[in-house]
């Protein structure tokens, strides 16, 4: 989609840190997953001459990547909804006035 | 110890409770009160249905089978929601804007409001879905039954199928109750919502109620808890890797495919704020259910015996401390899992079957459908309490002829795989225009296909309903066709296997049919639609209204939406289009929101169909558009030949016009000549009689006077004899019954022949100048006539020419087809004004003494126009030219 004539090229300090929370958004649920499959990785049960994983540690690890997740959902919702209560109806962030 | 009729007393309780506070919802809802009811927190705890009894009970008897494995039926939802901005943002839109009632309504809808489709995935919803629902009927008469037997190491001694029995008419009570008191979906399921937030409140709680006693009760803390856990038989890591990846990803695609969540995630979503919100406030929910599950499950492990179902741990830990009040708690936990998770997944399979299979069924047969009597309405609403009832009875079929057999885990996988077939067309819709309504059939029907060989039917067991032999060595000893090793493939886990082959092949199915398909025009729209939500929100197709008529419309959405809400619909509507009538015009536009309104109570396939019938299948199509585009072409045509005719008829009318006025001129001409020839016939006629009476009364006059008067008498004679001849001449020539004697001879012939003619007994002389006339010049002409014009030049230059020395030069040019010769004198120019009348018959000019009848010219210019050339007048410098121009 074209933008508009009058969209800017540049937007001033707040319009681009909240199009920047916006990519953080983004990137969230591929970090997550990446974290998520990382113990796929991790030495089983049976694997030779490897001490395996714990199982009080694989819940640290889980559990803590799921707080981490839904602690900065958490801080991105706030700070938009601080910032744009539109934010996350519109398709691209709104361009505010420099004005 | 809590009895069977305690436990029964509280469930009834709790139900009374529930429905208390249902009804309260509706009434708050149906008086404006109900802005609470649409908060997000409502929203978020709505979304947890997608914990079932399964997740209930069934996750920590996974934990106890296969350690951690458990949480990945977790984390797939939990990455969705966070990532809510990819595909749950977009969902959302297009369910809010294009009034999707089901998932099967969403992608009946994005391929063209397809039928097929929606009957397709209903089915397969259906079949998916209805394991699930047995699976709650199992795990609530399970854990009514772990209360006369503590141990869950048999059936206990009650009638396992009886309870299934009453408590699925239970289940199927509520939701009839509460599903489908009204029809449209967008305010109608407050009462089931807020139930379910209720009931989501109550499983939590209770879950954490019993992992907090068996953490904190039983192991003593925290740290302790961890040690036993690290000692427990499940105290290794031992998961599958590729199990983990599959089972995340497949509950990820679970979550936004089962027919219940779409009802609660999109349907039911009141305002996309909502989801923003759910995106971190459900994955909290998901980590609370799953916080305990290794405890309760390693604590089960310790302390039951080893014959124990671990999917009831929940409830016999618990009761092995001696915790009655707790268990009681654990079990209504899992009994508001089993209940909302039946309630939300009938009533959307409910809208689907009504929708998409009843309704067009019921439609067709009414022939005419919409217009004729009896209200749609009630129809709608039988026909999804009839289905609801009949979905119950399945899954309880299911469960009397799978005799609650199998882990819990295995039977909710399956189900989850059978919907998540519906991913490629639904991700594929809404972010791919190519996808058609043939590559979404295909790889729905690979996939679910391929579900059922590799999954569904090898789940009831060897020799059930495939033989050992054929999961063996495959069908007809094919070896790559084994329903646990396609292509041959092994070593692959069933679960994973059938996962990456049903979606693999599935995916690959729906691009390949888009692909090579070419798809309708409602698709091509609706697709675009779709995929472009966010740009245009707008309208998926145009009505032409005009076959519409707006009694009709009214009296079909009456009869859908109910009458005071369809009145206030057209009133509002009426008023938008800013006039007082009460019914607003059949707009394209109107039509489409009728139709949309229609389509969230009735699905967007039957609300088509519906107005379709109305409109007269009047929807703008791309060909409909090709043949209005043929019609103004047509009309185009008949118009600019309409416009020729009128030029030519403009010309034909000038041309009459023209001719009008060189009639009347003509006329005028003609009196002119009348008068012109009386009068030349008058002058000589007046002499001759004047003198002739002189003559005959005159006795005494002298023979010279005598002959002087009739010498006068004679020449007035001549001169009208020669008038009357010149006359004729010109009639007959103007009549055009001159016959002309062509004949050959040269042009200096002609010439010194009428040059010889008008010298002979001339007064005056002229000096006639041929020199520079080519004598060669042949002619193939009226020899006689062509010199009667000469001789008339040249004898009106004799006549004519006023000078000192009278000149007269002739000379000729011969071109290509034409022999021009000019008459040219030294004479005093013609004045500029007479020119137009020189040939004009009558017309003297320069002629003081009035001896010419002015015919000369006149003659000449007919003789000539009869010998296919002409002559003209041509301004010359000191003199007048003649032209006269002779055709080869």
């Amino acid at each position: 989609m074209q933008p508009p004539p009058s969209a800017l090229v540049f937007l001033e300090r707040r319009g681009y840190r909240q199009r920047r929370m916006m990519d953080a958004i983004r990137l969230l649920p591929l970090v997550g997953l990446l974290l998520w499959l990382l113990p796929t990785l991790w030495a089983a049960n049976g694997s030779d001459g490897v001490e395996p994983v714990r199982m009080s540690q694989a819940i640290v690890y889980v559990f803590g990547v799921w707080v981490c997740l839904i602690l900065s959902a958490g801080t991105l919702w706030r700070y938009l909804k601080g910032s744009n209560d539109d934010v996350g109806t519109t398709e691209h962030a709104v361009k505010t006035d420099p004005k | 110890m809590a009895s069977i009729n305690l436990l029964i007393a509280v469930c009834l309780i709790y139900v009374t409770f529930l429905f208390l506070v249902a009804f309260a919802a509706e009434r708050a809802a149906a008086q404006g009160r109900g802005n609470w009811l649409r908060s997000p927190l409502v929203y978020t705890l709505s979304l947890s249905i997608y914990c079932t009894a399964w997740t209930f009970y069934g996750a920590v008897g996974y934990a106890a089978r296969s350690g951690m494995e458990f949480v990945t039926i977790y984390l797939g939802p939990s990455l969705v929601m966070i990532g809510w901005w990819w595909f749950l943002r977009k969902l959302v839109r297009v369910g809010r804007t294009q009034r999707v009632t089901s998932v099967a309504d969403l992608i009946s809808s994005r391929y063209g409001k397809s039928n097929v489709l929606a009957i397709v995935v209903t089915v397969m919803a259906v079949i998916g879905v209805t394991p699930y629902i047995a699976l709650q009927l199992q795990s609530v008469t399970l854990s009514l039954s772990i209360f006369s037997d503590p141990t869950g190491t048999t059936d206990g001694g009650m009638n396992l199928v009886s309870a299934g029995f009453w408590v699925a008419l239970g289940l199927a009570l509520f939701t009839v109750l509460f599903g489908t008191r009204n029809l449209n979906a967008n305010e109608r399921h407050n009462g089931v919502v807020i139930a379910i937030a209720v009931e989501a409140v109550v499983k939590l709680v209770a879950l954490l109620a019993v992992g907090i006693f068996v953490v904190w009760g039983v192991a003593g803390g925290l740290s302790e808890m961890m040690i036993r856990i690290d000692n427990s038989e499940i105290g290794q890591w031992q998961v599958d890797g590729s199990r983990w990846t599959a089972l995340t990803v497949l509950s990820g695609a679970a979550f936004l495919c089962l027919p219940r969540m779409f009802q609660v995630l999109v349907v039911e979503n009141d305002d996309e704020r909502h989801l923003h919100i759910a995106s971190w406030a459900f994955p909290i929910y998901l980590m609370m259910m799953s916080l305990f599950v290794v405890p309760i499950a390693v604590v089960g492990l310790d302390l039951l015996p080893e014959n124990s179902n671990p999917d009831l741990f929940v409830l016999t830990v618990p009761l092995s401390q001696g915790q009655g009040g707790l268990a009681i708690l654990s079990f209504l936990g899992g009994f508001s899992s089993a209940t909302s998770m039946v309630i939300v997944a009938t009533l959307a399979l409910s809208t689907m079957v009504s929708n998409h299979v009843v309704m067009p069924i019921w439609l067709s047969f009414q022939g005419h459908g919409a217009t004729v009597s009896g209200d749609v309405r009630n129809v709608v609403i039988f026909a999804r309490r009839v289905s609801i009832l009949v979905i119950i009875a399945l899954g309880y079929l299911y469960y009397r002829v799978s005799g609650g057999s199998g882990a819990l885990a295995a039977i909710g996988l399956i189900s989850f795989i059978g919907v998540a077939q519906f991913l490629p067309a639904m991700i594929g819709g809404i972010f791919w225009r190519g996808g058609t309504r043939v590559g979404a059939l295909t790889g729905l029907l690979v996939g679910f296909a391929i579900w059922i060989y590799t999954s569904l039917l090898p789940s009831f067991g060897p020799d059930v309903v495939l033989s050992s032999t054929l999961l063996e060595q495959g069908p007809f000893g094919i070896g790559w066709l084994r329903p646990q090793a396609l292509f041959g493939i092994k070593g692959i886990d069933p679960t994973v296997h059938a996962v990456l082959w049903s979606l693999l092949l599935n995916t690959s199915g729906f691009i390949l049919g888009s692909l090579i398909s070419f798809p309708k025009p409602l698709e091509r729209l609706q697709g675009a639609q779709f995929v472009n939500v966010f740009a245009h929100s707008g309208h998926a197709h145009g009505w032409s209204g005009s076959a519409a008529q707006s009694e009709d419309l009214m009296v079909m959405a009456q009869r859908i939406l109910g009458g005071a809400e369809a009145q206030k619909l057209f009133r509002r509507e009426a008023q938008n289009q800013g006039h007082d009538r009460y019914l607003p015009e059949p707009t394209p536009d109107f039509l489409q929101r009728v139709e949309r309104e229609m389509s969230a109570s009735v699905g967007a396939a039957t609300a088509h169909a519906m107005i379709s019938q109305l409109v007269g299948g009047a929807s703008v199509s791309v060909q409909d558009l090709m043949a209005v585009a043929d019609e103004s072409a047509q009309m185009l045509e008949y118009s600019n030949q309409l416009e020729a005719k009128s030029s030519e008829l403009f010309d034909t009318a000038r041309q009459l016009r023209d001719v009008n006025a060189k009639l009347t001129q003509i006329s005028v001409q003609k009196d002119a000549f009348l008068s012109q020839i009386s009068h030349e016939l008058r002058t000589p006629m007046t002499s001759i009689r004047s003198f002739s009476e002189i003559l005959r009364d005159g006795n005494e006059l002298k023979p010279t006077e005598q002959t002087k008067y009739a010498s006068i008498i004679h020449v007035e004679a001549i001169r009208l004899t020669r008038l009357l001849d010149d006359l004729l001449d010109l009639s007959v020539l103007e009549n055009g019954q001159v016959s002309l004697n062509s004949a050959r001879g040269t042009l200096a012939d002609v010439i010194v022949q009428a040059v010889t003619t008008t010298q002979a007994g001339a007064a005056k002389s002229l000096k006639i100048d041929t020199s520079r006339l080519e004598p060669e010049i042949e002619l193939h002409t009226d020899l006689d006539r062509l010199a009667q014009v000469f001789i008339n030049l040249i004898s009106n230059a004799q006549k004519y020419c006023k000078s000192s020395e009278p000149e007269l030069s002739i000379s000729a040019l011969k071109t290509e087809n034409v022999i021009c010769v000019f008459f040219t004198d030294n004479g005093l120019p013609i004045p500029i004004e007479t020119h137009a009348l020189i040939f004009e018959k009558f017309s003297r000019i320069n002629d003081q003494d009035g001896s010419g009848a002015g015919l000369g010219l006149a003659i000449c210019r007919e003789i000539m126009v009869r010998l296919g050339g002409g002559i003209d007048y041509v301004t010359f410098e000191g003199g007048n030219r003649f032209e006269v121009r002779i055709p080869i």
